[in-house]
């Protein structure tokens, strides 16, 4: 399978801090990938670096089109849609108008309301929840706000952080049952960042272990999965 | 309480202009999350050029679009070639630009249209709306103008997708960038869309105070005044507050004897420092509250 997006040699640092030493990795085309490591390993940062929200150095190539010069906007507008760590609602418009503004890039048509129907297929409780200010939200359904967003894009990509983040167990499995939908029926590829492993494997093709900035391992989810030594010296379960 | 009723009017008629006032001054304040100390002296700038239009023999109907426009694209131009540079500098830099900006346009109107007083025509003419009535012609298109205004500003933002995106972007710069919004193309809008209102108020108050470089010095008091009541988040609230700041100017003015005339500017200052005291966030303004 080819790769949607394709990252080599990838440096960012907070001023005087490097957090990423070098990164090289792929998406593949239709699959999943998941980035998983520590607190503090550079997940959040690699993310942040493809879609240009801090400055980075190397190259990442997305849809064979190189994007490490561009703005966040315009890495947007190829078909990346980030959802970031905190969800980044809109916490005083309304659930609809959320929705609406992920669509933002696209040309105006009736297209979108029919999007629209469809996240509230994918998420019923945020059709109850419309007309409500975003804010008033519980942490789950700004969460599933965040991921039907970005599916407004019509992303060719999607970049998540940490969607289990502050949630019920009950919520996450929720979350991440729809992101398996998502996944199945809308064929977006997706790079996923998170701390609770066995979770991300059960979802990703593929996976990639960050320390302190640096791949360690990669390989197959499943064989991650199964490998007794990378569960018990990184992932702790 | 013909009296009472009279000032009641009045101070909403002259309401209305500090309500424009106050909603351009929140409009920016919501980009950029800074008061625009030179707003006034651009709003008197596209005031002059709509009197410089009329005095070139252009009919009232062509002037007002022409030099709302002109405002709107000269509020664009401002804020792509002044501010956009300094987008992540300190407030300080920031009030050092207003303030050069005030003085630039202040001179700048005193070198081309010098500093003499100017009467402007009403667009609406001149006597009361009928006999007997409590409002000129004047005042009565005032208040509908506004009005007019704040509907559309309110339509705008509620039903076009460029509302939208200028709601996101105010709302939250980070994630309305994660949709592909340009933010600091809104930003620019804002200052647009705050100097057409601005021109329109101008254009108004004109009629009323005369005009010269300095005519919007108090009256922006009086519209910081009304935006900070209303509170600084909301654009109803600076509108409601700019009303509400009209009508108690007048009704002091009028009714409590040590204030007369010369001291009704002290009850804008009044206003904000017991707004700031005793309800910070304002009328209808929303408290803000950062995570850290």
């Amino acid at each position: 399978m080819s790769a949607i997006l394709e990252v080599k040699g990838l440096e960012a640092s907070y001023g005087q801090l490097q957090v990423l030493r070098g990164l090289d990795f792929e998406v593949a085309k239709g699959g999943v990938t998941a980035l998983l490591g520590a607190n503090g390993a550079g997940k959040t940062t690699t993310l942040r670096a493809i879609c240009g929200m801090i400055r980075r150095k190397g190259e990442i190539t997305f849809d064979g089109q190189r994007i490490e010069k561009l703005g966040t906007e315009d890495v947007v507008r190829l078909g990346v849609a980030h959802i970031p760590e905190g969800r980044g609602t809109f916490g005083t418009l309304t659930t609809e108008e959320n929705l609406q503004l992920g669509a933002m890039t696209r040309p105006n048509n009736s297209d979108i309301q029919a999007d629209i129907e469809r996240c509230y297929g994918f998420f019923p409780r945020l059709k109850e929840r419309r007309n409500q200010q975003a804010g008033t939200l519980s942490g789950g359904e700004q969460q599933m706000l965040a991921i039907a967003r970005a599916l407004m894009l019509r992303p060719k990509l999607m970049l998540l952080d940490e969607p289990s983040f502050g949630l019920a167990p009950l919520i996450v499995r929720q979350i991440f049952d729809i992101l398996a939908d998502v996944k199945r029926e809308a064929g977006v590829s997706m790079l996923i960042v998170e701390q609770n492993a066995s979770l991300a494997l059960e979802l990703a093709d593929h996976a990639y272990l960050i320390e302190t900035g640096s791949i360690v391992i990669s390989g197959e989810a499943k064989a991650i999965r199964e490998d007794e030594s990378v569960r018990a010296s990184y992932l702790g379960y | 309480m013909d009296l009472f009723l009279q000032q009641i009017v009045s101070g909403f008629a002259t309401g209305g202009i500090y309500a424009c006032m106050a909603l351009s001054v929140v409009m920016i304040y919501q980009a950029i999350h800074h008061l625009n100390f030179a707003q006034g002296e651009m709003a008197t700038f596209s005031t002059f050029i709509a009197w410089q239009l009329l005095a070139w023999g252009l009919p009232y109907f062509a002037v007002i679009p022409l030099a709302i426009g002109l405002s709107f694209i000269g509020g664009f131009i401002v804020e792509r070639v002044v501010f956009k540079p300094i987008e992540n500098a300190p407030v300080l830099s920031h009030i050092v630009i207003f303030i050069a900006l005030f003085a630039i346009f202040n001179s700048a109107m005193g070198f081309i249209w010098d500093f003499s007083i100017k009467p402007v025509p009403s667009a609406f003419g001149e006597g009361p709306l009928y006999e007997g009535s409590l409002l000129s012609k004047h005042q009565t298109g005032m208040i509908s103008v506004t009005m007019f205004v704040l509907v559309l500003l309110w339509a705008f933002f509620r039903f076009t997708r460029v509302g939208l995106a200028m709601r996101a972007a105010a709302a939250n710069p980070q994630s309305a960038r994660l949709v592909g919004i340009r933010v600091s193309f809104m930003t620019a809008l804002g200052w647009g869309m705050a100097s057409a209102i601005g021109a329109v108020a101008g254009i108004l108050i004109a009629p009323v105070v005369f005009l010269e470089p300095n005519m919007m010095l108090s009256i922006l008091l009086y519209g910081f005044a009304g935006a900070v009541l209303g509170g600084l988040t909301s654009p109803l609230g600076a509108v409601i507050g700019g009303f509400i700041v009209g009508i108690v100017e007048n009704l002091a003015g009028t009714y409590i004897p040590v204030v007369g005339g010369e001291l009704k500017l002290p009850i804008a200052l009044f206003l904000i420092v017991v707004v700031l005291v005793v309800k910070p966030e304002g009328l209808l303004g929303r408290r803000v509250v950062q995570r850290v």
